[in-house]
């Protein structure tokens, strides 16, 4: 076997994408030493970097602001937190302001004033990349980590993973680490997020961390079919249409995409942009660029000509649910384990409901720095003594079997076997516990086989635990959904149609071969709660605020 | 998908190869990148954005295009201008102001699609590369 290249440092940043490069950025103006190891290139891999997002940007006008934290709070079933939203929009505003200056990100202008509210993905993580670098952070692309390091105390030390393009085992010893690897859209063909299969979720969950709004992991956007571009936004200009041309009522891009995956179970849907005029039509592709590539390319124009559609599944990225936070610098139940952006709960500034049209961005820049900075200061604690402590791996499904490595067991044969059971419209988006049930128990017989037999070295360990880490993932979300017995936020369950005031509160799930779910005792701080609280900020409330608050 | 390296405009300067973020090229014996795992290809077009010579052309499907596609034809495409479209767009590219300074969308409409209730007729897909492709996309 090859040496494994082998390094030390600080902090390691396990991603590349908009909450890895704030983490690393900030982690590096707190003076520590910093690695970032991205799946892909820190640059153009995850979710952001080839879309485009729409930034939870508002001025600090408490009348803009309160407008802002109202406007999805009922979309997410109340399970938001005021307090963290406050924090977000303060971070996430002095972020941006940095991305334009520092960054020099050109913000387009209007009236004479810079808007602020978006970015497109490749300028922004370009200009995120030369930032990170700047502030002496050492990148390393292509080098997806497949395990975490862990210290004889249970505290992280560091990760291994492999990289791709000199075909090398790498190891990076570190006295903390932030996990800002994305959440999962299970392979969908979902635009930019084939590497975001979850990995973070299985490695935290390895070490003992809990999860968070798993239930809320059932977000499907609209593309083109045999496409990948799933910008859903823009479909609020259209009108839907049925085979034979009547048109299919109810449908629409926010509140009829259920309508729509129904009549996919049936037929064909298409669609027309019809509702745009010329010069609405104009600037849809100033502000999306990419979202024409397909039309332009293919020889359609979305306007005028009507063209099949499908519903991608978009998983834990637009969706809320991911690892656990226990305190305001983004730390996990994990000691020296910190976690950013999708691979983190967005329950808490966006409740059940998809945080995407700005929140998941917002998220990203604020949980980013903060768990940078948390893992900064960590790190400084422990000292140099940190690298010398033994670490071992501790990566289990699909790198290390409980068994004899089974040869007929692939990783394409689990990703399959794993897709069956959450892609499909009626089982993930039109939940109902006579389906979620059978399709839990198939995926614990998937997880069965993977813990028993899955296994893979050097590059082929890479797919063998993205395997095992979907696997997993998919377990977590049907466990929580088919616990929450009601319907909340995005989680919608035809036999539980009803919200249910019993439930208001949030649903941890967690376990490898047992999965379990018990309710957060953290109780949601909704508009009536903040307001008894009687503070607008948080000024001083420190790390205590997270515990139980009503 | 990624269809095309074009032999005669690559320069050689393997950025597709150090930006593609499912490290599907590898680097050609004679310079010109090599799409090597197309299969891991998730069609986001970054290593178009990247190309500096405009070399390269991924094709708008989740799937390969079939041997005698329009999408794999390099003279229609160029001839089409779509190579380098999409760097063309986000105003990449030496002399160009970045698209972003201009990216201002649309406001989306506040209400719900009204209900209609005419029928339209099945889309003809227009003229050019189109009315020979509509076939790949809905097969
Ligand atoms: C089409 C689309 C449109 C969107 N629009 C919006 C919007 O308008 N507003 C909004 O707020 N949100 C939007 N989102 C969501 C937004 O893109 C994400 O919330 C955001 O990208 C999250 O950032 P992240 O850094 O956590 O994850 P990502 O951007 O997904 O980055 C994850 C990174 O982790 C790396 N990685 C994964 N596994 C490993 C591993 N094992 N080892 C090393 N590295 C690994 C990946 O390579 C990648 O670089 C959209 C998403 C999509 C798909
Ligand atoms: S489209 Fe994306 S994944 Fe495909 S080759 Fe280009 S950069 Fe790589
Ligand atoms: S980026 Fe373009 S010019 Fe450079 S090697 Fe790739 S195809 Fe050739």
């Amino acid at each position: 076997m090859t040496r494994p290249l082998e390094l030390t440092t600080d902090v390691l940043v396990i991603g590349g994408g908009p909450a890895a490069t704030w983490a690393a950025l900030k982690a590096a103006q707190a003076g520590a030493d910093v690695v970032l190891a991205d799946k892909g290139y820190c640059g153009t891999s995850g979710a952001a970097a080839s879309a485009g997002t729409g930034i939870w940007y508002v001025e600090p006008d408490p009348e803009a602001r309160e407008k802002a934290m109202a406007s999805r709070e009922a979309l997410g079933g109340y399970l938001a937190d005021r307090r963290w939203m406050v924090r977000v929009l303060d971070q996430t505003y002095a972020g941006v302001n940095e991305l334009a200056t520092a960054g020099r990100y050109p913000f387009p202008i209007v009236d004479g004033r810079p808007l602020r509210r978006g970015v497109q993905g490749p300028e922004y993580m370009r200009r995120m990349r030369i930032l990170v670098r700047r502030a002496g952070v050492r990148i390393l692309d292509h080098s997806p980590v497949t395990e975490l390091l862990v210290a004889a105390d249970g505290s992280v030390a560091g990760a291994a993973g492999h990289r791709l393009q000199t075909d090398e085992p790498y190891r990076v010893r570190a006295a903390a680490v932030v996990l800002a690897t994305g959440g999962c859209a299970f392979l969908s063909g979902t635009l930019g997020c084939h590497v975001n299969t979850g990995d973070g979720h299985l490695m935290a969950a390895e070490l003992g961390a809990e999860l968070s709004g798993m239930e809320f992991s059932n977000a499907y956007a609209i593309a083109p079919e045999f496409t990948t571009l799933t910008k859903t936004a823009y479909y609020s200009f259209a009108t839907f249409y049925r085979e034979d041309g009547s048109v299919l009522e109810g449908a629409g891009s926010t509140r009829g995409r259920s309508v729509i995956a129904r009549a996919l179970l049936r037929e064909k849907v298409y669609c027309v942009l019809d509702r745009a005029d010329a010069e609405t039509q104009a600037k849809m592709r100033l502000g999306q660029p990419n979202f024409f590539l397909t039309f332009d390319r293919l020889g359609i124009d979305p306007f005028t000509q009507r063209f099949p559609i499908t519903l991608l599944l978009e998983g834990t990225v637009r969706g809320t649910g991911g690892i656990r936070v226990v305190s305001e610098d983004c730390a996990t139940s994990v000691p020296g384990l910190y976690v950013a952006g999708d691979a983190a709960t967005r329950e808490l500034i966006c409740g059940g409901f998809t945080g995407g049209g700005s929140h998941n961005a917002a998220w990203a820049i604020a949980s980013g720095a903060w768990a940078g900075q948390g893992a900064a200061r960590y790190a400084a604690s422990l000292g140099p003594a940190a690298n010398r402590r033994p670490a071992t791996g501790a990566g289990g499904a699909g790198l290390r079997p409980t068994g004899a490595p089974d040869r007929n067991l692939g990783h394409r044969d689990v990703v399959a076997a794993v897709q069956a059971e959450v892609l499909p419209y009626d089982k993930n988006y039109l939940r109902h516990g006579d389906r979620l049930t059978p399709a839990l128990e198939a995926l614990h017989g998937v997880w069965r086989e993977v813990r028993a037999g899955l296994h893979g070295t050097g590059a082929d360990a890479v797919r063998t635990r993205q395997a095992a880490a979907m696997t997993a993932h998919a377990r977590w979300m049907y466990t929580a959904a088919l616990a929450r017995t009601e319907s909340r936020g995005m989680h919608k369950r035809e036999d539980y149609p009803d919200q249910d005031p019993a439930w208001r509160h949030r649903l941890l799930v967690g376990g490898l071969d047992e999965p379990w779910t018990r309710p957060d005792e953290v109780a949601p701080v909704g508009p009536e709660e903040f307001a008894a609280l009687g503070s607008p900020g948080l000024a001083g409330t420190s790390g205590a605020y997270l515990r139980a608050a009503s | 998908m990624i269809e095309i390296v074009s032999r005669e405009r690559c320069i050689a300067c393997d950025r597709c190869v150090e930006v593609c973020p499912r490290n599907v090229f590898d680097r050609g014996a004679d310079g010109v990148p090599v799409i090597a795992r197309q299969a891991d290809c998730q069609t986001c077009f970054m290593c178009e954005a990247y190309c500096p010579a405009d070399a390269l052309f991924v094709a708008p499907l989740a799937h390969p295009a079939r041997p005698d596609s329009p999408l794999r034809d390099e003279d229609r495409l160029a001839a089409a201008g779509l190579l380098g479209s999409y760097r063309r767009e986000i105003g990449w590219g030496r002399g160009r102001t970045p698209g972003a300074r201009f990216a201002v969308g649309p406001e989306l409409p506040a209400t719900p699609p009204p209900i209609v209730t005419t029928v339209t007729t099945r889309t003809e897909i227009g003229e050019g590369i189109g009315d020979t492709i509509s076939e790949e996309v809905t097969r």
